[in-house]
């Protein structure tokens, strides 16, 4: 178990610094502290599965160290890292039984054939792989697979990090609880160090303490799920975090009130930058319909029902947002007033939050 | 309407059923019929049952030539696989070095037969080949025309020149259709290179190398045209393979009823062969 | 022209992959094919092809048999979950391709080609191979190839599952759009409620090869007929549990409730109740009855959190509004009100609906 550490972590596929722009990754730095469970949350391309490379020792970053506990590992190859890899396609030794995958990286290692025995079987029994020990691993279902190619990283009692890449892709959506808590559970009991990327929120969320969503190369925002859903510093994590994502009202300071084109809602005391953009960040749980005028009116354009609740898309002045409502809260229709709920109500100044309006009210 | 269509699908396979027919099936039945004849000339003939057959499997000259063969065919198999899986596992996967390594490798596969022969007639030859001479300068009697060892080794070496290349690049496609994460695994896991080969490449090689051990062996066992330019099937009756004997039969001796006995005798051989090593390397791919 | 299965079924090598399928389509309207991996969805979509033959019941096409037309014949467009493209030709000769083999002349090759690179957002990317593009515009241009054909059917099989969640999220909305402009009948398979929800039209739920409810997508959401559909049309799947009334009382477990007023009369027995998950809340409201147990995981999905706990000696999922973090083994209490309860038989069938019924009062 460690505690890995990633300074100004810099990558370019041609090995060519020169231009910022292009790098895959941007000068990163950050903490995974020692036995947490951490999410790399971001789209395709943001450079998320080269760091975990990076991580793993599988990909030499062009620029910056990573350590290990205060032990700089950047040069070192894979196998002298301590470190476990779990990938999106289940990786087994197909001639092997599933007891011999298991036993291989130890085996490798020379341990003691009696304690690779035990080890085996402890793994096993947490991963609910005892009665398959026997069988050979190419004929195993995909979640079977995966179980076993995490129990490859588990018998290792060195092991730092467990890594993992979209491993519950190939996965049935029936079958994805299941190794869900498996995977919380491998994590409460043996308290290592898990990193799991994917570009899914929901396997992101459900599966971190704390979450690092990445865009372009850069790190937006490393938080819990409820810090990310509740108050994404950027607004490119608004809008990804969360179905549909937040809304955006491009809006402008006066005096005590924030004025936008539909609209006025009282200010914060807060005095952003002169001259940056500002917008109003809002979830769309956090437009609700009014039954009196509040001085900002919404026009219902389509109302989509979506089960458990609809998402209506209204009309605010010129900007257009989307609202959710709970299937049990009355439908409006054409002009009605609606109230932007302070504690969900952000203001963002360049795309950073600066404030919320919890304590603006009149 | 759908009938229509069901006779158009017969229609399609009228010209390969044509083909097959022409090219194998009806020279196939001549040879059936001329197994069970006595041909004594020109209109001459008479049933003789499976006599032909009886006195083949008799022949100690066919016993000979048979064991030759399964010999030649077992150092083939034993020399070639291992040989071409392991300059595979040499080769660059890619870039322009893995593209030219496979062109150059290609090379002898596209050397007619009799052409390999002729060139390594000439290059073996003690008093003018390059290779003969070399062999003989560093001290050793090496004349394929007098030492039946020396037309063995002759005969292997060219056919490891000739055909290792197929195996190689069969090898090579195997290996290259591994994905990445197994090896990345494999590292992590703190595989030595030898546990790479033994737990992940050799098992995916499996399907590949099954075809060529088959393409190998069928092709080893049918070997004629270069050990008749090269050796020409002695010194004595040291390299007469069994299609040497057959031909020599046939041709030179003119006995047709007995060579189609052994004609059949031959195919018959070969497709059992096949067969047996085809269920046992997909019997061991699936288990 | 509508097509029409009857009794339609399909057997390979003695296994059942279809049966008992009656089934019309008529021109010009969405169907959407719910259920679960390996429920059939796949095999019909190939049977309304014509990739495969059904080995019983009528196939038919206004009255005449379609079963023995192969799909060449037939004006169809098929778009799958993997990225099917021509990787030697450009975007432009990928959606022309089908348009020349019908020998169509080169102005209206153009002309149609230029129209569905707009609709469907490639008009950039016109010169550029598909293996130059992301998975989302390699979907795209999948779409757009089987759009410009105009084919009088068009099919699609989970074409959204291999892309990311929020390119999933903005093309799903696309596809419903475009779905409703045309006028070509679109069958379209998902194992997702919520797309099934999203995008309308009529849903034909699937359960092991056979048909187990057709009807418009809110009403079957809304009035499931059996414990199957309620099962797979609901993300989380339905709470059920099996219950007992006796009299004017209802036990669930060890609580012992008044019969709620919407479930008639001369019901009782052994049954089974079932509950929406995002009818139990976290707050308690008056007249609900409180679930409290040992919170096993909490899964976060969009914007909501499916708590699983246990209560009552059942498992239990509520889908709560929000990201929250919910430790495995604290206490969790959910309440639920009775009127919100969904009673089958003990068989599975659907005695009667909640008394209130969200949006359907709206």
């Amino acid at each position: 178990m460690a505690e890995i550490t990633i300074s100004d972590l810099r990558h370019a596929y041609d090995g060519d610094l020169s231009d910022p722009s292009k790098l895959a990754l941007k000068g990163i730095n950050h903490v995974w502290r020692d036995g947490g469970a951490y999410a790399l949350l971001g789209p395709s391309g943001c450079g998320k599965s080269s760091m975990l490379n990076m991580i793993s020792g599988l990909v030499r970053p062009t620029a910056g160290r990573i350590l290990f506990d205060g032990r700089d590992v950047t040069d070192l190859r894979p196998e002298e890292r301590n470190i476990a890899q779990v990938f999106q396609f289940p990786v087994l030794y197909d001639t092997m039984t599933v007891a011999e995958n298991l036993a291989f990286p130890l085996r490798n290692r020379r341990i003691a054939p009696a304690q690779i025995t035990r080890r085996v079987n402890e793994v096993a029994e947490m991963l609910d792989l005892g009665p398959l020990l026997k069988r050979r691993a190419a004929g195993l279902g995909a979640a079977d697979k995966q179980k076993i190619s995490l129990g490859r990283g588990l018998v290792r009692e060195d092991v730092a990090a467990i890594l993992f890449d979209e491993p519950l892709t190939v996965i049935d959506p029936q079958v994805k609880f299941d190794l869900r808590r498996k995977l919380k559970l491998v994590h409460e009991t043996l308290k290592l160090t898990l990193v799991y990327v994917t570009h899914d929120q929901s396997e992101a969320l459900t599966f971190a303490d704390q979450v690092v969503v990445m865009s372009h190369g850069e790190v937006m925002q490393a938080a819990t799920p409820e810090e990310l859903y509740d108050r994404p510093s950027h607004s490119f994590v608004g809008r990804f975090i969360g179905s549909p994502g937040m809304n955006f009202l491009p809006c402008a300071l006066d005096g005590n009130q924030i004025r936008f084109d539909g609209g006025t809602i009282p200010a914060p005391a807060l005095a952003p930058r002169p001259g940056s953009q500002l917008t109003l960040g809002l979830r769309p749980h956090a437009i609700q319909p009014a039954d009196a005028p509040t001085g900002i009116t919404a026009d219902l354009i389509e109302v989509e029902d979506r089960g458990p609740w609809r998402i209506a898309d209204i009309a605010i002045g010129t900007n257009h947002l989307k609202m959710k409502l709970k299937d049990d809260v009355p439908l409006p229709s054409g002009s009605f007033p609606v109230r932007f709920d302070p504690d969900a109500t952000l203001l963002y100044a360049d795309d950073l939050l600066t404030g919320d309006l919890r304590h603006a009210q009149a | 309407m759908h009938k229509l269509d069901d006779n158009r699908a017969w229609l399609l396979i009228v010209p390969v059923f044509a083909l097959v027919a022409f090219n194998a099936i009806i020279p196939l039945m001549t040879v059936v019929n001329y197994s069970v004849q006595d041909i004594f000339g020109p209109g001459q003939r008479a049933f003789i049952g499976v006599e032909w057959f009886r006195e083949m499997l008799r022949d100690p000259t066919i016993q000979a030539a048979f064991i030759r063969q399964m010999v030649f065919s077992g150092l083939v198999l034993a020399i070639q696989i291992p040989l071409g899986i392991a300059i595979a596992l040499l080769l660059p996967r890619s870039g322009w070095k893995s593209s030219l390594a496979i062109i150059l490798i290609a090379i002898p596969l596209l050397v007619p037969f009799n052409v390999v022969g002729t060139i390594w007639q000439v290059y073996a030859r003690p008093e003018i080949g390059l290779l003969g001479r070399a062999i003989n300068a560093v001290g050793f009697d090496y004349n394929y025309t007098a030492s039946p060892v020396a037309a063995w080794v002759t005969l292997l070496l060219m056919d490891t020149w000739h055909w290792t290349p197929l195996v190689i690049l069969l090898a090579f496609a195997g290996l290259c259709s591994i994905p990445q994460p197994y090896y990345q695994a494999a590292r992590i896991d703190g595989a030595s290179r030898y546990a790479i080969f033994r737990y992940i490449e050799l098992p995916k090689l499996k399907g590949v190398m099954t075809i060529a051990v088959l393409l190998r062996f069928m092709d080893s066992f049918m070997i004629y045209t270069e050990p008749f330019v090269v050796t020409g099937g002695g010194p004595g009756s040291s390299t007469t393979f069994l299609s040497i004997r057959l031909v020599n039969m046939a041709v030179g001796q003119f006995d047709l009823g007995p060579a189609a006995a052994f004609s059949l005798m031959y195919f018959l051989v070969i497709l059992l062969f096949s067969y047996v090593f085809y269920t046992i390397l997909k019997m061991n791919s699936r288990a | 022209m509508s097509i029409h299965l009857e009794q339609a079924g399909r057997d390979v090598d003695g296994i059942m992959h279809l049966a008992d399928i009656d089934l019309t389509l008529e021109p010009g309207q969405l169907y959407v094919l719910l259920g679960r991996t390996h429920a059939g969805k796949t095999s019909l979509l190939r049977l309304l092809a014509g990739l495969d033959r059904p080995t019983s019941g009528r196939f038919t096409e206004n009255g005449a048999d379609l079963t023995r037309v192969s799909i060449s014949k037939r004006s169809v467009a098929f778009v799958y979950q993997q990225f099917v493209n021509y990787p030697s030709f450009t975007v432009r000769g990928n959606i022309a391709a089908p348009l020349k083999r019908m020998g169509l002349p080169a102005g209206e090759i153009a002309r149609r080609v230029d129209d569905v690179a707009r609709r469907v957002h490639i008009e950039p990317f016109l010169d550029r191979l598909p293996g130059q593009l992301s998975g989302g515009q390699q979907q795209r241009l999948a779409i757009a190839r089987a759009l410009a054909k105009n084919a009088s059917l068009l099919l699609f099989d989970e074409p959204l599952v291999n892309l990311d969640y929020k390119l999933r999220e903005g093309l799903r909305e696309e596809l419903r759009n475009l779905f409703r402009q045309g006028n070509q009948t679109v069958v379209y398979a998902t194992t997702e409620p919520e797309e099934a929800l999203q995008m309308g039209g009529t849903t034909i739920v699937m359960h092991e090869g056979r048909v187990i409810q057709t009807g418009p997508a809110h009403q079957v959401y809304r009035n499931p007929a059996s414990v199957t559909v309620a099962e797979v049309f609901s993300e989380p799947p339905m709470n059920v549990v099996p219950a007992r009334i006796d009299g004017d009382r209802l036990h669930i477990g060890a609580l012992d409730i008044p019969l709620p007023a919407h479930v008639p009369p001369g019901q009782g027995g052994d049954c089974r109740i079932g509950v929406q998950p995002h009818r139990i809340a976290h707050r308690q409201q008056a007249g609900s009855v409180r679930l409290d147990g040992p919170m096993d995981l909490a899964e976060v999905d969009g914007s909501s959190t499916f708590a699983h706990f246990t209560a009552q000696g059942h498992p239990w999922i509520a889908r709560l509004d929000g990201v929250h973090v919910l430790a495995q083994g604290s206490a969790f209490a959910g309440y639920v009100d009775p009127r919100d309860f969904y009673v089958f038989t003990a068989a599975g069938a659907l005695v009667v609906p909640p008394a209130t019924q969200g949006a359907a009062h709206g």
